[in-house]
């Protein structure tokens, strides 16, 4: 087991370097001159000259992307916002955790919500609760989520003010945040924990279960749902990164200074580190949650364990 | 001569079973008169109504719905509904577009690794790893800061967001099939690699792959709106329902008209095209026809 965790580590690691160099490489593509957006249009040739050599720019782009590679990996270093002149390392310390705190909350919200929706849309198959649930996750699916946050801002804060419409500053500018960014996971999860409560329903270990008179209580919880769990941990992990990956747009909506929003702020006025350091993050936590997910899988399934416990021996 | 026609009775027959169970549920009968719906009215609609997409009316400005304007009217006067009429053809078109690209490289690339194994499966599968720690928005978000604004660098954008996922589901797929009689049988009177996998294989593994076509369509349209609203992809005044939320944002307390409708839009389209996804899905797969 433990030879398949380093391994999946190591793998991790290769990945993200391989996604660094595609960031890098394409903000390295971004049309447009920083140093002009920096320093205005009526900025003197000499000093656009200057101001690109500051930056690093007006080196060859081999020599930046090894310095870009060598500076993130080996020494820890985001490097400095052109713009704002500031550690980017601070800012993402910053806001990070507001990104990360709506995005686990919807998680949470999503994975356990989703799930226990499914399973009684499964146990209830064909009765009303069965199609009341999926009418309710087909809507919530095709409603696209920050149109949701925009009425519900309307709703909450506009006409009735129970809620602060954005910023942050007290729990209260969480709330519909999070529970906007959830509804889609919702949804999802709660499709796929049907659709996998279903799969297990004529699988011949429950028909054994129920001819030996087992409760139906027992039998959801012991037989069908362990069987259940993987396309159910898949749904919610991807349910996760799409609501972190949608951050920019949620975190828009509801002005929160957070990753996501610092990210567009460094796409709209070209400051390239911004960027870089914004979607690195974004990549270390999609292949945490795949590496996260990989193992939950190697636990669950005997199969995978198997395969590396016999190649010990 | 005998024989040809009861095939084609067959065939049809097959058909007809299929549009049967497809239609035999509500949802995708409402899916598709919805779908139809939109199309009609988002391709011809323009033509009957009487204002222009950008035509600036000053003494119309942010108008609330009434029988000269039915959905109300914008920060510059003009017709919310004719806008939201041309705006449905940008995401309509975007959308088809994006999904038939990217499922047609993703089919091609995973039948390629899921036939040919090896190096080039372990190659593409590892390349396919790392295309996907870049979750499919962020990536359409990036790609776009690059191409810049229009509808040509949208779909781009959102091709490539698409495509491992895509490229992983067909692999899994073509792996079930090749194991199957007719892969050996094909092999076994010595069928060349390319016509196995054009010829046999992929008809095979087409079908669920039109399944999740369908259903892209949808999270397309959807992150194309989303694109426009935070101010990357199809830019104003090109009347694109995202970039219509992002303008009538700035009024959502006096105004509340500008942005429900352009939203109850996408959420429209994006519902007929799921339910017909999800109705072929139960038709197409006998597992779950009950």
């Amino acid at each position: 087991m433990g030879r398949y965790i380093l391994e999946r580590i190591i793998w991790m690691i290769l990945i993200l370097i391989t996604a660094a160099f595609v960031i890098f490489t394409l903000m390295y593509l971004v049309p447009g001159d920083p140093a002009k957006s920096l320093l205005g249009p009526d900025a003197s040739y000499k000093v656009l000259e200057i101001k690109r050599h500051e930056l690093g720019i007006d080196r060859p782009y081999i020599v930046q992307l090894g310095d870009f590679l060598y500076k993130t990996f080996i020494r820890f270093d985001l490097g400095t916002s052109w713009k704002f002149g500031t550690p980017i390392i601070e800012d993402v310390a910053e806001r990070l955790p507001r990104t990360l705190t709506i995005g686990l909350s919807a998680l949470v919200l999503s994975a356990f919500l989703g799930t226990v929706l499914g399973i009684f849309a499964a146990i209830n198959k064909g009765k009303w609760q069965d199609s009341t649930t999926m009418v309710l996750a087909m809507v919530l699916i095709s409603v696209p989520d920050f149109w949701v946050a925009l009425m519900f801002i309307l709703l909450f804060s506009a006409t009735l003010g129970w809620l602060p419409a954005y910023g942050i500053g007290s729990v209260a500018h969480y709330i519909q945040p999070i529970i906007c960014s959830s509804l889609m996971g919702i949804a999802i999860n709660a499709r796929q924990g049907r659709s996998a409560m279903l799969e297990t329903i004529r699988a011949e270990f429950i028909v054994t279960a129920r001819a030996k008179g087992q409760r139906e209580n027992i039998i959801v919880r012991k037989h069908m749902l362990p069987n259940a769990l993987m396309p159910i941990i898949t749904g919610v992990a991807g349910g996760l990164t799409m609501t972190i990956a949608g951050s920019p747009i949620m975190e828009t909506v509801f002005s929160i200074p957070g990753i996501g929003q610092y990210m567009l702020v460094g796409i709209n006025s070209l400051d390239a580190p911004i960027v870089r350091a914004c979607v690195m993050f974004f990549a270390l936590f999609t292949t945490v949650v795949i590496l996260i997910m990989d193992l939950c899988y190697a636990f669950l399934d005997p199969r995978i364990k198997a395969q590396y416990s016999s190649r010990k021996r | 001569m005998l024989n040809v026609k009861s095939e084609n009775q067959l065939k049809s027959s097959l058909f007809v079973d299929f549009l049967g169970s497809l239609m035999k549920s509500a949802s995708t009968k409402i899916g598709v008169v919805l779908l139809v719906f939109i199309v009609l009215a988002c391709f011809v609609g323009p033509l009957l109504s009487p204002y222009e997409k950008n035509g600036i009316d000053l003494t119309n400005m942010y108008a609330k719905p009434s029988a000269d304007h039915l959905f109300g009217c914008d920060a510059m006067g003009r017709d919310i509904l004719t806008r939201l009429l041309y705006g449905g053809q940008y995401s309509l078109i975007l959308g088809l577009i994006t999904a038939v690209v990217s499922s047609s490289f993703s089919i091609l690339i995973g039948c390629i690794a899921g036939y040919f194994g090896g190096m080039t499966e372990t190659l593409i599968m590892r390349f396919m790893d790392v295309w996907s720690a870049l979750p499919a928005m962020l990536l359409a978000i990036m790609v776009s800061a690059v191409m810049g604004a229009g509808f040509f660098a949208t779909i781009f954008a959102l091709t490539v967001g698409g495509i491992a996922a895509g490229v992983r589901m067909t692999r899994g797929q073509v792996l079930a099939e090749r194991k199957k009689e007719y892969i050996e049988a094909a092999e076994s009177i010595n069928c060349s690699k390319l016509s196995i996998m054009f010829r046999h294989l992929l008809p095979n593994v087409v079908q669920p792959m039109i399944i999740i076509a369908t259903m892209n369509i949808g999270a397309t349209i959807m992150m194309a709106a989303g694109l426009s609203y935070i101010g990357l992809g199809i830019q104003p005044p090109t009347p694109e329902w995202g970039a219509m939320l992002a303008d009538g944002k700035a009024y959502i307390r006096l105004y509340p008209h500008m942005i429900t409708f352009p939203g109850i839009a996408i959420a429209l389209t994006v519902l007929a095209v799921n339910l017909i996804g999800d109705g072929l899905r139960d038709a197409l797969d006998p597992k779950l026809r009950d």
